[in-house]
């Protein structure tokens, strides 16, 4: 069984946050779950994925996060609890569903997971989605820990329910990746079985229904924030005459710093876990005795220019900050020692730092930066790309592993801005300069959303040659399932899978070939072809992503060494591959065996041919 | 800054960090013992750096800022050197002295700190130094992979943060994979008597 469908209720547990959450998921009988995987809510899904095979739920992995919460549009106003799952920048492709969902609404929970991402360590930007509530009118939700997520996505539930609504469910990488203990709960029988009642004036979008719609979504809202007001996630705490407003991970800073500052005699908090709409008798309540206000969100400052406007309709004057010289960034996240420093420079808190060593007299010390992997069929096809188009072309790239492929050596990728993006901005470049333009896809972003962008060119006539790099998963947030995945080899038969070749040729693309980029040459001359060719062409390079191979048991277990008497010490392996399992000692080229995984591309390349199998391994 | 204890473990994608930070949560489960933890590995399995913020304690947050790790425990020598902001001069550092090289240096881009640079330097910006070849050790337990395990031993040696020894082994026997717990269990008791040994 599951070991999140393990343990009685009240057993504890230790837990990742998107762990809790996935448990939140049980315990509040979501019956229907979909996602588009992206860090960091990825285990989230990965969890409900294995969950669903095991119980009532149904669980997918939609090709697009637009798709998946259409989906879940249709199964929460089927009757069923729906979750869906995205990161932030997921949200973007689902908006156009959303903003018009909220006009329709739910007739059973549906809550959609926005997995946000401040200071960016996996993802293209730090927008802050709780604009979001706002913009669709919608209620957001923030925990502040792995285990109020738990109980708060069951919650989310409830209201949605109440509001007849969807509930944004706003989490951060350090809720998603943070672990601490869990209480279990007991969890929600599934209804499975959902029933639409057709309701055309309601569930059907012309201008007409949509005018009355708009006005339930405003009812909803004001319903939402008398129950915002009394939402128990909605607390003070501490005393005095100093306030902090915060949500989010921010509250747990806020609670180690008034503490670490023994201020909690002098400063109470508002924590605010319903952030969309705030609740205001709450905060009316709150500025009374309240001398100066400092306010505590990560990102945006969305919170403060609610209570800033607030406080004005109450006639208050009291000094309010967040955003500002000496006190919070817009920027990255946040962390105790900032918290504690705006606390104390705000407030007038003597405030002793703990002291860093002095890292003045610390050598260069040479990076570790993500690599592409040791054997990795996209540094083949970069190599071979580049080979063919050298350094005047344009070569647009796209959202997953191979984004590192901008790295040097390679250094194949100009322009990457979304998923999907890399066909149109092609286009693009290739219209307004008139050069040579190849293009960079993945597989997962190919049917994400790239496919858009290949019929448009077919279309529109465009002068551009696409590499689709099909490594046969998505492997960037560690090998879900994608349309083009042999699912079978997963050991799941309830699927098809759609061949990309197929797809490209149905689409009217004049030059189309599929290569296997271990092989150089033929990659090389495919690619130098499909360049010579006007108008759009496609080549697909094909090969399993070398650690997903591995996983499967289909890696073969070869080796490669240097022979160090033919090697003549050119370089040609180590300069324009990148790849990790090499390395330099005694100024020999070596091969790490452990490493080196047999894609035998660096042999092909070495002018002494001065690379041979290892004879065992 | 009262009643915590706060470890932080550096690592590169694919040395165990991850398994080592879970097995001290489990037993601090185990014995109640509070325990925040947050990791940090984007884009870890492509060759980055994996960090782990353990804080026991009294504190509801899971980040440790600048000069405020009380232990640094680092499984390769380089990283150990990159996080040593993270530590103030009250700080214990206990390191694994074999060098994974990251690639840039393996090609000769940049230039590895030679290792007696390397331990000097923490050596003379911590409290206590502790560095020692756990990659040998972890073969000779069994396996290279069990190099998680002996920098816990040597971690658990050190007493500094609020868990038993025996707890944590019986958290191994139970929670790491059966074929290697013995392997682990080995590994980990080899890690402890070299920090014993080294004192």
């Amino acid at each position: 069984m599951h070991k999140l469908l393990q343990g009685k209720p009240e057993s504890r547990h230790f837990l990742l946050g998107n762990e809790a959450i996935a448990r939140g998921a049980v315990e509040a009988g979501v019956a229907f779950a979909t996602t588009y995987p992206g860090t960091p809510s990825s285990e989230i899904s990965a969890n409900l994925f294995e969950i669903s095979q095991e119980t009532d739920l149904y669980f997918e992995y939609s090709s697009n996060e637009k798709i998946a919460l259409e989906l879940t549009a249709a199964s929460a106003n089927s009757g069923l609890r729906s979750l869906c799952i995205m990161k932030h920048v997921g949200v973007n492709v689902a908006a156009d569903v959303l903003m018009t969902l909220a006009y329709l609404g739910v007739k059973k929970g549906l809550v959609l997971l926005t997995a946000d991402d401040p200071f960016m360590f996996s993802s293209q930007n730090e927008q802050d989605n709780r604009y979001y509530g706002k913009l669709a009118g919608l209620p957001v939700l923030e925990p502040s820990s792995a285990a109020e997520a738990k109980e708060m996505l069951a919650y989310a539930f409830d209201l949605s329910e109440q509001l007849n609504e969807p509930v944004i469910f706003r989490t951060t990488t350090r809720i998603n990746h943070s672990s601490g203990e869990v209480a279990f709960g007991s969890p929600k029988e599934i209804e499975s079985k959902g029933e639409f009642t057709k309701d055309p004036m309601r569930y059907v979008s012309v201008p007409a229904v949509s005018r009355q719609r708009h006005k339930v979504l405003l009812e909803n809202l004001d319903k939402a924030a008398s129950l915002s007001d009394s939402c128990s996630y909605n607390f003070t705490q501490g005393k005095g005459n100093l306030g902090i407003i915060c949500s989010g991970v921010s509250y747990s800073y806020v609670n180690d710093a008034v503490k670490d500052l023994n201020a909690e005699d002098k400063i109470k908090v508002l924590r605010i876990g319903f952030s969309n709409p705030m609740p205001d008798l709450l905060i009316k309540e709150f500025l009374k005795g309240c001398d100066k206000l400092l306010i505590v969100e990560e990102g945006e400052p969305v919170m403060e220019e609610y209570v800033r406007s607030f406080a004005q309709t109450q006639g208050s004057v009291i000094e309010i900050k967040g955003k500002g010289e000496n006190l919070f960034s817009r920027l990255f996240e946040y962390n105790t020692s900032i918290v504690r420093k705006a606390i104390s420079n705000y407030f007038g808190f003597e405030n002793k730092e703990a002291v860093p060593v002095d890292t003045s007299d610390l050598p260069a010390l040479p990076n570790r930066p993500p690599n592409l992997c040791a054997g990795c069929s996209h540094r083949a096809t970069f190599y071979a790309v580049k080979k063919a188009g050298g350094n005047d072309t344009i070569y647009p790239s796209d959202i997953g592993c191979y984004t590192l492929g901008f790295l040097p050596p390679l250094a194949m990728g100009d322009f990457v801005v979304c998923m999907g993006a890399s066909v149109g901005t092609a286009c693009g470049f290739s219209k307004s300069t008139g050069k040579k333009t190849v293009a960079f896809i993945g597989d997962s972003t190919f049917f994400h959303s790239g496919i858009n962008g290949l019929l448009n060119a077919v279309f529109n006539n465009h002068d551009i040659t696409l590499i689709i790099l099909d490594n046969r998963t998505t492997a960037m947030t560690g090998h879900q399932p994608n349309p083009g995945v042999d699912m079978t080899e997963l050991g799941h038969n309830n699927y098809n899978t759609i061949d990309i070749e197929t797809v490209v040729k149905s689409l009217g693309v004049g030059f189309v070939k599929t290569v296997k980029p271990y092989n150089v040459k033929k990659t090389q001359e495919a690619v130098e072809e499909a360049m010579e060719f006007k108008g759009v062409s496609v080549v697909i390079s094909k090969e399993k992503c070398i650690l997903y191979a591995k996983q499967l048991k289909q890696a073969k277990n070869t080796a490669f060494q240097v022979n160090q008497e033919k090697c003549k010490n050119h370089r040609n392996c180590v300069n324009d591959l990148g790849c990790p399992a090499f390395y330099i000692e005694n100024n020999e080229v070596k091969i790490d065996e452990n490493m080196c995984t047999g894609c035998s591309v660096c042999v092909q390349i070495c002018p002494e041919k001065a690379i041979s199998p290892v004879k065992t391994k | 800054m009262n009643n915590t204890t706060k470890l932080i473990i550096v690592a590169v994608g694919g040395q165990g960090n991850l398994l080592a930070s879970k097995i001290l949560g489990e037993a601090a489960l185990e014995a109640g013992v509070k325990m925040q933890m947050s990791e940090i590995h984007g884009m870890a399995q492509r060759g980055g750096v994996v960090e782990s913020a353990i804080i026991f304690g009294d504190a509801k947050s899971s980040i440790i800022s600048d000069g405020e790790a009380d232990i640094l425990l680092g499984f390769e020598p380089l990283e150990s050197l990159r996080a040593v902001s993270k530590c103030s001069k009250d700080t214990e550092i206990i390191t694994n002295t074999k060098p994974l090289q990251p690639f840039t240096s393996a090609i000769g881009l940049a230039k590895y700190p030679e290792k007696e640079e390397i331990e000097n330097i923490l050596k003379s910006k911590s409290k206590k130094f502790l560095g020692f070849n756990a990659s040998e050790l972890a073969v000779e337990a069994g396996t290279s992979l069990s190099l998680n395990m002996v920098l816990l031993g040597a971690l658990l040696q050190r007493k500094i943060i609020p868990l038993e020894k025996e707890l944590i082994q019986k958290t191994i026997k139970e929670k790491t994979k059966k074929e290697f717990a013995e392997i682990n269990l080995k590994a980990f008791e080899l890690g402890f008597k070299k920090a014993e040994e080294l004192g």
